[in-house]
């Protein structure tokens, strides 16, 4: 990096500048970049192949009428792709869906975590380190084991309705078969993966430096002022990189209700999210060009979200030091 | 007090969050009629039975006129009366109770049914799920280990021009949604004849991923320099210093991405599903256990089995390799 900058200003003045990169670096240094470049090959060659010509292909696919037995002649069809998105009631139905469960599940997936891992951090509590370790676990539970955990958990039978009757509910919600019921549903499935967020949180926390609270503390600031003066403007970091992955992750929603309905959408649709649109059109329809133009929406609405993101995040975000 | 509050609170928390592992557990070591019987014991029991010259009889509790509850085994049914007989002296004969025998409740007594568990190896053919599983994870574990050691080292020793944008470039993919590449790199394996096999799941594994490289980079910038540049003016080569100077400093954070990576590809769903369809003697445990419960989905009691089955390996390599996990996971998501 450091080179690019000399190397631009001889480009100037050279006219055989185009080869002057390799004067200016000696011999060693040549040696040693080519080096660099040889051992990161795996990655740039795996970059290259399975990231930006695929991302290429995925964008021209939207403009040709691609399937994948390919029956009638592949032709250019400009934008009919694009006009068919818009006007694709179960699209934007999908995509609906995905918006709601993500208003839902993002500040569960952000708020539960923090708090979890606050009180893991306070000095009051004993069995700290056991807790950490056990709340940590069904996050290595496999994903389609963890699902049918749940499936059964959350049914009439199920331990969580019995302790809800228990309390004094006598007709507990039907989880995952009740329209209403059926997000909370999903979410109670999600939190059980949480132990990673944990982690990430409990680690922030034991990052803050110690001053800042004595500091807050001489200051006359109780336990909600520390909070909310010292403790979130610290972790606002961590919170936001929390926030960002959440996003992506939350937009490519599907693989849950596809193992618990098979992918009908059941109940009402509510589980016909945007991937699983997306995810039939391609594998159950064989529709390559139109998958393709949903891959690109779904890619453009995380860009258009995480730009906004970025952009609120240098009033929100608070880097401590050089950073 | 405090403490008191926080701790039992937070205790409750625990558990609460373990019990579905708990619930699932027992539910896998019950009978069908004990799942199907609303007001059954919590542990896996079967009714009581009593053998009597040849046959076995339901044991209940029957309440004696006398206000006292004994326990007889029905002998002969009725409407509105009847026959049981005492387990403790069957040669006393019959006793006749009015009253219909199916107003009354059973004793239950402890009985798990290990059998469940046999009954699924045997059904979704465990066996060969696991060595699927097992040969899919050691497979992509070695290839990711080889490949972002190699790119973490580049990254980490070398200068190069355009080295601190590519950097940047590798950390962003994890910024991407899978979905933008997923169609013409599915329509590539189409094409190459690679879907049915495990090549898609397998070959990229050796092109390193950002999570992996990321965290022995930043292990590998911990090391000092001494050495290697020792070595190299001894006059070895970067291969050379890589396997004989860096690799013996770097174990821990190699043994972490490998433990890391088998559970990862342990767990991974998608990519068996829709590159192994239809090919079930390839299938590994997760997309067989799915299978599984499209057919079986009224058998919780094998359900449970199944799910017991395929989280008990990760789940102990967790308990043995937990500060591992733990550490990895700092790493990744706080320093980056």
């Amino acid at each position: 990096m450091e080179q690019l900058p000399a190397v631009a200003a001889t480009r100037l003045n050279s006219p055989r500048s185009w080869r002057l990169p390799r004067v200016r670096l000696s011999a060693l240094a040549r040696r040693e970049a080519r080096q660099g470049y040889l051992f990161i090959s795996p990655w740039l060659v795996g970059f290259l192949a399975l990231t930006v010509v695929p991302m290429v292909a995925t964008l021209v696919f939207t403009f040709l009428n691609m399937t994948l037995a390919q029956e009638e002649p592949l032709r250019f069809v400009g934008l009919d792709n694009y006009v068919r998105l818009a006007h694709d009631a179960r699209v934007w139905a999908s995509l609906g869906n995905t918006f709601k469960f993500g208003l839902i599940w993002l500040p569960v997936s952000i708020l539960v975590p923090f708090v979890i891992a606050l009180a893991l951090n306070s000095r009051y509590l004993l069995g700290s380190a056991v807790m950490r370790t056990l709340l940590f676990m069904p996050y290595v539970v496999p994903f389609v084991a963890s699902v049918l955990v749940w499936n059964a958990m959350l049914g009439e039978e199920g331990w969580l309705n019995t302790a809800l009757q228990f309390l004094g509910w006598s007709k507990p919600p039907q989880w995952l078969f009740d329209t209403t019921f059926i997000y909370p549903g999903l979410v109670l499935i999600g939190i059980w993966g949480i132990g990673a967020g944990v982690i990430i949180n409990l680690a922030g926390l034991r990052g803050i430096p110690t001053e800042l609270y004595e500091a807050a503390r001489i200051d006359g600031a109780g336990w909600w002022a520390q909070l909310r003066n010292v403790t979130v403007p610290m972790m606002s970091p961590i919170l936001f990189y929390t926030l960002i992955l959440g996003v992506i992750e939350v937009l490519q929603y599907f693989l849950v209700p596809l193992v618990l309905k098979n992918g009908t959408g059941e109940p009402g649709g509510t589980t016909l999210f945007y991937n699983l649109n997306l995810y039939q059109t391609f594998f159950t329809f064989q529709d390559l060009s139109y998958g393709a133009t949903m891959a690109w929406l779904l890619f453009g609405i995380a860009l258009v979200i995480t730009l906004i993101l970025f952009r609120l995040s240098r009033r929100y975000v608070f880097y401590a030091g050089e950073r | 007090m405090r403490r008191a509050i926080l701790t039992v609170a937070m205790s409750g928390v625990v558990i609460a969050f373990l019990s579905p592992l708990g619930y699932s557990a027992l539910l896998s070591l019950k009978t069908e009629e004990q799942i199907s019987q609303p007001n059954s014991p919590i542990l896996p029991s079967d009714p009581r039975t009593f053998d009597f010259q040849g046959e076995t009889y339901s044991v209940y509790f029957v309440p004696i006129p006398d206000g006292s509850t004994r326990e007889l085994a029905l002998f002969k049914k009725g409407r509105t009366q009847s026959d049981f007989i005492d387990p403790a002296n069957p040669a006393a004969g019959t006793i006749t109770w009015q009253g219909s025998w199916r107003t009354l409740s059973q004793p239950w007594q402890l009985a798990p049914q290990w059998g469940n568990y046999a009954e699924v190896w045997n059904d979704i053919d465990f066996p060969r799920l696991l060595f699927n599983t097992v040969g899919l994870a050691l497979i992509g574990t070695i290839g990711t280990v080889l490949s972002c050691t190699l790119v973490a080292y580049g990254f980490a020793r070398f200068r190069f021009p355009g080295r601190g944008a590519l950097f940047t470039l590798l950390l962003a993919t994890i910024f991407l949604p899978d979905a933008v590449t997923l169609i013409p790199t599915y329509t590539l394996f189409v094409k190459l004849g690679w879907v049915g096999t495990w090549l898609p799941l397998l070959v990229p594994a050796f092109f390193a991923n950002a999570y992996d490289v990321f965290l022995i980079r930043q292990y590998l910038l911990t090391i000092p320099r001494d050495l290697d540049e020792a070595a190299a003016i001894d006059g070895a080569s970067a291969f050379r210093i890589l396997r004989s100077v860096i690799l013996p400093q770097a174990w821990p954070v190699i043994v972490a991405v490998s433990i890391f990576t088998f559970v990862y590809s342990w767990n991974d769903f998608f990519g068996p599903l829709i590159y192994l369809a239809g090919h079930e003697d390839i299938q590994p445990l997760q997309v067989g256990l799915s299978h599984f419960n499209g057919i079986y989905h009224t058998k919780a009691n094998l359900i449970q089995a199944g799910n017991i089955m395929t989280l008990l390996i990760p789940v102990i390599l967790f308990a043995i390799f937990q500060r591992v996990f733990t550490r990895g996971i700092v790493i990744t998501g706080v320093e980056k």
